[in-house]
């Protein structure tokens, strides 16, 4: 990637939806850029906003979480409604933990969206590579031990 | 024998920590029976050198109690630790930060302006805020004076020593102490890291409203008790009060709701919990029943202050510590 910053987006995908486009995306051979590491979940319902705190923590520029479109595309029922109202109160409390917006989304994508995925990652490493790296700002904690 | 050794020190801390100790009232003699104090700056009057001079591991077990925000505590803390077999993180502050840890959405400069600059009650007509270092006269001497520098931000006692064990609360409650000493003096002593004096269940299990907690709560909107009083006989969750009782330990004898008031989650996170304001923030919103954005972007607007609430005691324990700063920020602070 040579000297330019690179920045790393962690993306919790769901099995049915998201997971599916991502999957769609490479065999139909669109290109996006390779910043993303994705994790299969079974369901936007299932991701913990402890899991999107950890991801920063550990590093990650941005973070997404994806799933089948709401109301009633999720494969269980009320899953991305659940995610839905989660990640609705996780921005806020993100931004009063002085996290920027675009470091966070939540996306609706089905398992035919592959040229959205495309779209959504290709923003979002714009605009992060603009924001420049999250983890020297995390490093604060440890300055104690130094 | 020789009784073992105790040492009890502040760090930044309220003065309710002590408080839960002298409330064990006549309990106290058996403890004085059963341990000699060797350093408790509260009530007794040893200086920093004579921890210094105790020999390494002599003091069987220290309490610390307070975050860690001053050099002076951080230069204690890391004595004590020298000197201590055991090291007990003692309360809230200590443990996770506690309310003074929600300083940690602020830079210093931004708490001592608040401080003595913004604040309505405050008359600072020369704007005189600390100083690290202030030369006065006294009596015809030119007298440097000065004061321990105050850290970036508040640090959890484990962030900066190791710490061998947690008694949670806000204080603990005198009982939670209690039970504490008895395993600490025990001798058989639990896994290091291990939360003492309190259970593994949550508030919620063993309150006593917990009968009118329904199995699926549907929340319409949510209340504060700033502006209205909670019934009763009735969960105040149910109610649409913020409780933060089913991710919160129990073991406080549910002080706070007898008092008919939501638990603010001073015992801290129940045990798989990583981040106590991540997991409450999951919980209370995934049982608001609105499923479109706007409905739910109004129930959230009705709550002013979402991370003085649910990180009121974690904020500085917590994945990010506090507000993520700028580079700049941090060397201006360092
Ligand atoms: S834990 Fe609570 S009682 Fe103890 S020092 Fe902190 S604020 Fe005070
Ligand atoms: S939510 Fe609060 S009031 Fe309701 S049962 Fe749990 S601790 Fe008690």
């Amino acid at each position: 990637m040579g000297d330019r910053y690179e920045p790393i987006i962690v993306v919790f995908a769901c099995n049915w939806c998201s997971y599916a486009a991502i999957d769609l995306a490479g065999t139909s051979r669109l290109h996006y850029p390779p910043n993303v590491r994705v994790i299969k979940v079974m369901c936007s319902g299932r991701v913990d906003p402890q899991f999107v705190l950890e991801a920063f923590a550990d590093g990650a520029d941005g973070v997404i979480v994806a799933g089948c479109h709401p109301p009633a595309d999720c494969h269980y029922q009320n899953g991305n409604i659940k995610a839905l109202r989660r990640f609705t109160l996780f921005k806020r409390i993100l931004a009063r933990l002085g996290i920027e917006k675009e470091r966070f989304r939540l996306e609706w994508i089905s398992a035919s969206e592959a040229k959205k995925w495309v779209e959504v990652v290709n923003e979002m490493v714009n605009e992060l590579r603009k924001l420049g790296p999250l983890k020297n700002r995390v490093e604060v904690r440890r300055l104690v031990e130094a | 024998m020789s009784k073992p050794k105790v040492a009890w020190y502040w760090c930044a801390s309220c003065g309710g920590c002590e408080e839960s100790f002298v409330d064990l009232a006549e309990k106290l003699l058996d403890v004085f029976g059963a341990v000699d104090i060797v350093f408790c700056p509260v009530a007794m009057d040893y200086k920093k050198e004579d921890v210094e001079n105790m020999p390494d591991k002599s003091i069987t077990v220290s309490f610390i109690n307070g975050g860690v925000r001053l050099e002076e505590h951080l230069e204690m803390v890391k004595l004590l630790r020298r000197k201590s077999d055991i090291v007990v993180a003692y309360g809230a502050c200590s443990s996770w930060g506690g309310i003074p840890g929600l300083a940690n959405l602020y830079n210093v400069k931004e708490i001592i302006d608040r401080k003595y600059k913004e604040v309505p009650t405050v008359v600072n007509l020369n704007n005189i805020t600390p100083r690290e270092e202030t030369e006065v006269d006294i009596d015809g001497y030119r007298v440097k004076l000065s004061l321990p520098r105050v850290l970036d931000r508040l640090y959890p006692l484990d962030q900066v020593i190791d710490v061998d064990y947690y008694i949670p609360g806000c204080p603990p409650t005198s009982e939670v102490f209690w039970n504490a000493l008895n395993i600490l003096l025990s001798g058989e002593l639990p896994p290091k890291g291990s939360i003492l004096g309190a259970g593994s269940k949550s508030l919620c299990d063993t309150c006593p409203l917990n009968e009118t907690k329904p199995d699926k709560l549907e929340l319409t909107e949510l209340k504060r008790i700033a502006n209205t009083i909670p019934k009763l006989d009735e969960c105040l969750l149910a109610q649409g009060y913020i409780c933060l009782g089913p991710v919160t330990r129990g073991g406080c004898g549910a002080l706070c709701i007898n008092a008919n008031m939501p638990c603010t989650g001073c015992f801290g996170p129940l045990d798989g919990i990583i981040d106590y304001g991540g997991k409450a923030a999951s919980y209370i919103a995934s049982i608001i029943s609105y499923d479109e954005l706007e409905e739910l972007e109004k129930v959230y607007d009705s709550i002013p202050d979402w991370v003085g609430i649910l990180y009121k005691y974690y904020l500085a324990a917590s994945k990010l510590g506090g507000r993520i700063r700028r580079k700049k920020e941090v060397v201006k602070d360092g």
